[in-house]
This record gives structure tokens, C-alpha cells and sequence, in this order.
């Protein structure tokens, strides 16, 4: 009894080994690391200089623009995103048929093999004066600039992490089981009302999944903006790059990093919370 | 018949790394692009670690049989390393980056693994105080003769009399107009900004680095480019912020802007200006009256160097006129050395955007290490950033 239990450990501690191994080497360590360098001093030639105070964290609201244009963008970002891909996803799971699902969605996960980098480059050459615009002109639409605009950054947002919430929204509602919705219309439900009071209700826990997913991937975009926005509007991750690349101020950067790792736990606390209450007190995990 | 592996392979590893290095130069292989993504590093090491540098025909027995280079990207003829090879054995990897700032950190965290670097003037002398290079052993270097050299481009890389770094070439940093878009002529940084306000409304582009661009604001009011005086870094904010909302990006990657036609006007380092010319006729290239930029980059070896003595043998190497003259019809920017100049070609020489007459260098300044790691400045273009 007692000797199956001791395997039973060893064999769950090896299983857990690699990945523990993984997490602590590449993300407990580093994050130790900033955690000490964001109360360090900034050297006079830049990087890192020993020291214990707390000024980098009083001068965080030298960055607020930054914090404050981050904490738009995510938001609206994930929306954006969530309004697109929910009716694609709808499609897939309901209405699609069933030898073409498969096929349908490769082809959403296939751009993913390729880099957002890449994808993004490619957007800003498309959006260009030689691309859209210049078709544009041949049907008498003249000087139409899309690169460097709001619109252009959301489209890239959209376009870049629609896979990222499709994908769970489309296992919530694949797994719906179809009794229900006949249930409800058994019982003189509007489809309308199906749709809200069921369907939507039960696939809530892949929308949250799908919209933390998109959320906290946006809290630390920057290239996006950067290439599609021409660089004018400055969010955290903008102020990152900055201050490790350029100005190698690591300190002030580090207690960024900090600030916006607390701020994206906060937002995975909160939203899970909202998708515990909102699918009935059952117990969702976000991944 | 002898049979290898490599028979019927679809392609060889040689053929495949040029094809790489041949995309990576490609129109968007420029500093941005690889300081956005550290895929100069990253196809670097790949080339490295999977076995496809390709191995050396002989190894001499001092030189060893590779080193590495850290240097910018579109900066070399690759023949001049594939002769060098042929030559001494030693196959050069060729690390791109994206900025002065990313060389010093990896030199800074140590192992960076380079027997010579490129680096700015500007960041020579932080590089000393910091010890990661060493003077240069001259004795080593037959092929460069100081006294051929323009004493304006070698002072940046003498500190107290002792040679750190050797001049590669130098340039400026002006503007490039489309004149087709804004006819007017322009000869001033007051021009490029009124303009920016004005007729160029939405269409002109600033760099994304804080010594141009508030350098070149500074310029405005005729204050020095490497000013770091309160009053006068408060009064080139001031003009910052009241363009910012006109800009077109804050970007130091402009060619593509440039070349589609979004962008009429950006700040613009030499070798972008000649090759946009080269290509738009239209687009001019100019350097502001009231003075501006400077500057040379050089080669130095870090102290650290894994490979010292091929690091010298590729510096004496590249500092023979010979081979330095094809290096610099590849990158297009304009020698330090009266001996390549002499053996360039007349259309070289007489293109002004490569060499711009005397009086237009005379008040142009060279970007100071102070100007770089201000923290002053750095927060002012971090406000003008988030403006």
C-alpha cells in the first residue's frame, strides 16, 4: 500500500519534472533576475548597477500614456477579435459540413506556421501606396492612405491573433450537446433566444479562454503598432524595447516588466472569475 | 566514381546559406527589421549550430579556421569574405544588428564569441571606460596607413593617442525629399520641420532614435545637435510636440514609406539616401545648412576576442584599398581612406549625396557618447513617443 503510493509520487514527480525544470529556468529565474535589477540603479553608461531602492517604481507614472494607451488596446483588440471569430466559429462547429471542418480549420491554423513578424511585413507592403491603394486608383479612388492608421493597426490585430480565439471558442461549441438546442425549441424558444439563453451561455468559458488568450498577448504588443501605425502611438511594450534597447535604462524597464506581469495576473484572476459565475459556478480552467 | 551525401541533394549547404543571406539582404533586411527581430543572430547561430557553415579547404595552423564578425546588415561585399576564406582558411560568420546599443549589451553580458565589431563613433570611448576593447596592436596592421586617413574620421577612434578603432567609412544624416510631392527646394532643418507642418502634412517621417531626432529638432533653433542644456532641450521638445501629430511615422525603417509613396519626406542616414536616388530619381537627398550629424563607423576587436589573430588578419585584410574600394561600391558609403577614394570610380566621387561639398560637412558635428546614454534625452523622446 504504502510502497505503491511512494511510486505513485515518483512517478507524478517525474512526469512533472521537465516542465518544472522548463518554467523554473526560463521563467522563474529571469523573473527573479528583473525583480532585482527593478530595484537596482540605472549605470552611468546604462544597463544594471547594484542597488536597493524603490525610485524605478516611483517613476512609473513617467510611462502612464504608455500603461493607460496598453490598457485600451488589449481590450478593444480582444473585442475586435472576439466579433470576428465568433461567427466563424459558430460556422465551424454548427453549421459547417462535416468533411469540410477538418479542411476549414487547417486553414485557419496554417498561417500560424509562418511569423507574425513576417505576416505583419507583408500587411504593411499590402496596406502600402503600392498596394491597395494603387488598385484603388485604377477605379478612380484616389490618395487613400491606410499604412500608419488606427484602422490598419486594428486589422493587424485581428488578423494576427484570430486563430487564438477562434480555436477555443470553436471546442466550447463543438462539445455543446445538440439536445439542448432542440429542447429549447421543443419548448417555443425563439431562435434568438436559443441562441443567447443556450448557446452563447454554454460556449462563454472558450470566449473568456479566447479573449484572456488575445488580452494578455495584447498587453505586451508592440510590432504591430510599430509597423502597421508607424510607431506614433507608444504602448508598454513600445516603452520596453525602448529602455532595454536603446537608452539600456534595465532598472526602469525591469520594473515595468514587473508592473505589467502583475497587471496581466489580474487580469487572468479577474477574468476567470467572470467565466466561473457566468457558465453556472462550474470550474474553468483558462488553457 | 566517389559517392557523398551530398550527391542529389536538391541543394548544397553553401547554396542554401547564400540563399539566405541573400533574402535576409533583401529589400526588408534592413537595421530595423533586424533589430525589431534579432533574426541576424538567429540565421547566424542556425548556420552554426546545423553544421552548414561551410568547412574550410585548409586550416592555417595561427589563424585557426573561423572567427566571427559583428557588423551592420547591407555593410559588405560578401565576396571580400568567401576571398578572404580562399586566402587564409578562416570562414568568417558574419553577425547583422540592429543597433549600437544591442552590440554593447552582448558585449557587456561577455561571450559574445567576435573577433571584430563595427561599432559608431559615439560609442568607441564608452567601450574603453567599460574595457571591452583593447588599444589595437598597429604592428599588425601593415595595411593602414594613418597619414592617408582624413584626421577628421580617425580623431573618434583615438583616445589619449592610443588607436581603439580604425575608421570602415563614414557618412551624414540629412533628409530625403520626394520632389515630386513637395517641389519646393529645400536646403535647412527649419524647412524639414515647417514643411513637416505644412505642405507635408501626414507624410514625413522622423527616426525612431533619440540622437537624429532631437538632434536634428535641436538644429531648428541652431542649438548643437548634441546639446544636453535644459533650456534648449525644453524648447526642441516644444517644437517636437507641436509636429507630432503631423508625422507620418516615428520609424528608422523609412525605404519602404519612401518607395511606395506614402512617405514625401523622411530624415535619412547616406547610404538609404543614395540608394532611394539611385532608384527614385525624384527623391533628393539633403543636408541641413544649419549643420547636423556626422558620423564613421570603425572596426575594433573586444578584449574577449576568441580569435584574436584572425580578427587582425580580416582588419589588415579589409584595410587594404584593393579589397576596402569593392566594399565600398557594395554598401554605397563614402571612404575615409584617400587611397580607396582614389581608386573609386568618378561617378562615385562626384555624387553628392556620397560626397557632399565642404562647406555643407563643415558644421555638421559627430554624435557625442554623452548625446547617447543621457537620460535626459532618452525620457524626452520617450514623452515625444507617447505624445
Amino acid at each position: 500500500m504504502r510502497g505503491s503510493l511512494l511510486r505513485k509520487n515518483i512517478l507524478t514527480a517525474l512526469l512533472l519534472a521537465p516542465a518544472t525544470l522548463w518554467l523554473v529556468v526560463f521563467l522563474v529565474l529571469p523573473f527573479i533576475a528583473i525583480a532585482i535589477f527593478s530595484v537596482g540603479e540605472r549605470a552611468p553608461e546604462g544597463g544594471y548597477q547594484a542597488a536597493l531602492t524603490f525610485a524605478q517604481y516611483a517613476n512609473l507614472p513617467a510611462r502612464a500614456t504608455a500603461f493607460w494607451n496598453t490598457m485600451v488596446l488589449a481590450p478593444v483588440g480582444a473585442l475586435a477579435c472576439l466579433f470576428v471569430a465568433y461567427p466563424v466559429a459558430y460556422y465551424l462547429a454548427l453549421r459547417a459540413p462535416q468533411r469540410w471542418r477538418l479542411i476549414l480549420l487547417a486553414l485557419i491554423v496554417i498561417p500560424f506556421w509562418t511569423s507574425l513578424l513576417m505576416r505583419t511585413y507583408a500587411w504593411m507592403y499590402i496596406l502600402g501606396g503600392r498596394g491597395i491603394p494603387a488598385l484603388l486608383a485604377y477605379v478612380g479612388i484616389e490618395d487613400l492612405r491606410l499604412i500608419n492608421t488606427p484602422g490598419a493597426v486594428l486589422l493587424g490585430i485581428v488578423y494576427g491573433y484570430l486563430p487564438l480565439m477562434i480555436l477555443p471558442i470553436y471546442v466550447s461549441l463543438e462539445r455543446l450537446d445538440r439536445r439542448l438546442l432542440e429542447a429549447s425549441a421543443d419548448l417555443g424558444a425563439t431562435p434568438l433566444s436559443t441562441f443567447i439563453g443556450v448557446t452563447l451561455r454554454l460556449s462563454l468559458p472558450g470566449v473568456m479562454t479566447g479573449f484572456s488568450l488575445v488580452m494578455i498577448l495584447l498587453l505586451g504588443e508592440y510590432l504591430i503598432p510599430t509597423l502597421l501605425g508607424g510607431g506614433k502611438v507608444f504602448f508598454i511594450g513600445n516603452a520596453l524595447v525602448d529602455l532595454f534597447l536603446q537608452s539600456r535604462n534595465w532598472p526602469f524597464g525591469s520594473a515595468i516588466a514587473i508592473t505589467l506581469v502583475l497587471v496581466s495576473v489580474v487580469v487572468l484572476i479577474v477574468a476567470n472569475r467572470i467565466s466561473t459565475r457566468l457558465s453556472g459556478a462550474r470550474r474553468v480552467d483558462l488553457i | 566514381m566517389s559517392k557523398s551525401y551530398r550527391d542529389g541533394l536538391p541543394i548544397s549547404p553553401e547554396k542554401f546559406v547564400d540563399q539566405l543571406m541573400r533574402l535576409k539582404r533583401g529589400s526588408i533586411g534592413r537595421r530595423e527589421f533586424l533589430g525589431l527581430t534579432g533574426l541576424g543572430v538567429a540565421t547566424a547561430v542556425m548556420a552554426r549550430e546545423l553544421g552548414i557553415m561551410p568547412a574550410p579547404a585548409f586550416a592555417a595552423e595561427s589563424l585557426g579556421d573561423r572567427m566571427s564578425i559583428a557588423t551592420w546588415p547591407n555593410y559588405h561585399d560578401p565576396q571580400t569574405f568567401e576571398n578572404f576564406k580562399a586566402e587564409t582558411g578562416v570562414a568568417v560568420e558574419v553577425n547583422v544588428f540592429g543597433s549600437n546599443e544591442e552590440m554593447l549589451a552582448k558585449l557587456q553580458a561577455g561571450g559574445s564569441g567576435w573577433s571584430l565589431f563595427v561599432p559608431t563613433n559615439y560609442t568607441i570611448s564608452t567601450y574603453k571606460k567599460l574595457g571591452i576593447i583593447e588599444a589595437l596592436d598597429m604592428a599588425k596592421l601593415g595595411n593602414f596607413d594613418g597619414s592617408q586617413e582624413d584626421a577628421r574620421f580617425t580623431a573618434e577612434g583615438t583616445i589619449d593617442g592610443t588607436i581603439y578603432a580604425v575608421p570602415k567609412n563614414w557618412g551624414t544624416t540629412g533628409f530625403a525629399v520626394n520632389t515630386k510631392k513637395l517641389a519646393k527646394p529645400m536646403s535647412s532643418w527649419k524647412e524639414f520641420w515647417d514643411t513637416a507642418m505644412a505642405e507635408g502634412d501626414g507624410r514625413a517621417m522622423v527616426h525612431d532614435y533619440q540622437l537624429t531626432t532631437i538632434g536634428n529638432a535641436l538644429k531648428y533653433y541652431g542649438y548643437s545637435f548634441n546639446s544636453l542644456k535644459q533650456d534648449e532641450l525644453a524648447k526642441a521638445e516644444e517644437l517636437l510636440l507641436k509636429v507630432k501629430p503631423h508625422l507620418f511615422a516615428v520609424s528608422s525603417d523609412y525605404q519602404p514609406g519612401m518607395r511606395a509613396g506614402d512617405a514625401w519626406m523622411t530624415m535619412c542616414w547616406t547610404n538609404d539616401g543614395a540608394q532611394l536616388h539611385r532608384d527614385i530619381p525624384e527623391i533628393a537627398y539633403v543636408l541641413g545648412k544649419e549643420g547636423g550629424e556626422i558620423w564613421t563607423d570603425f572596426y575594433a576587436i573586444p578584449k574577449d576576442a576568441p580569435n584574436k589573430p584572425a580578427g587582425y588578419a580580416l582588419l589588415n585584410y579589409l584595410m587594404n584599398p584593393k579589397v576596402a574600394v569593392k566594399e565600398h561600391l557594395a554598401n554605397g558609403a563614402p571612404s575615409t581612406d584617400a587611397r580607396v577614394n582614389a581608386l573609386l570610380p568618378k561617378e562615385v566621387l562626384d555624387n553628392p549625396i556620397l560626397y557632399p561639398a565642404a562647406d555643407l560637412l563643415k558644421p555638421l558635428e559627430f554624435g557625442a557618447a554623452a548625446t547617447l546614454t543621457d537620460p535626459g534625452r532618452a525620457e524626452l523622446m520617450a514623452r515625444f513617443k507617447s505624445a
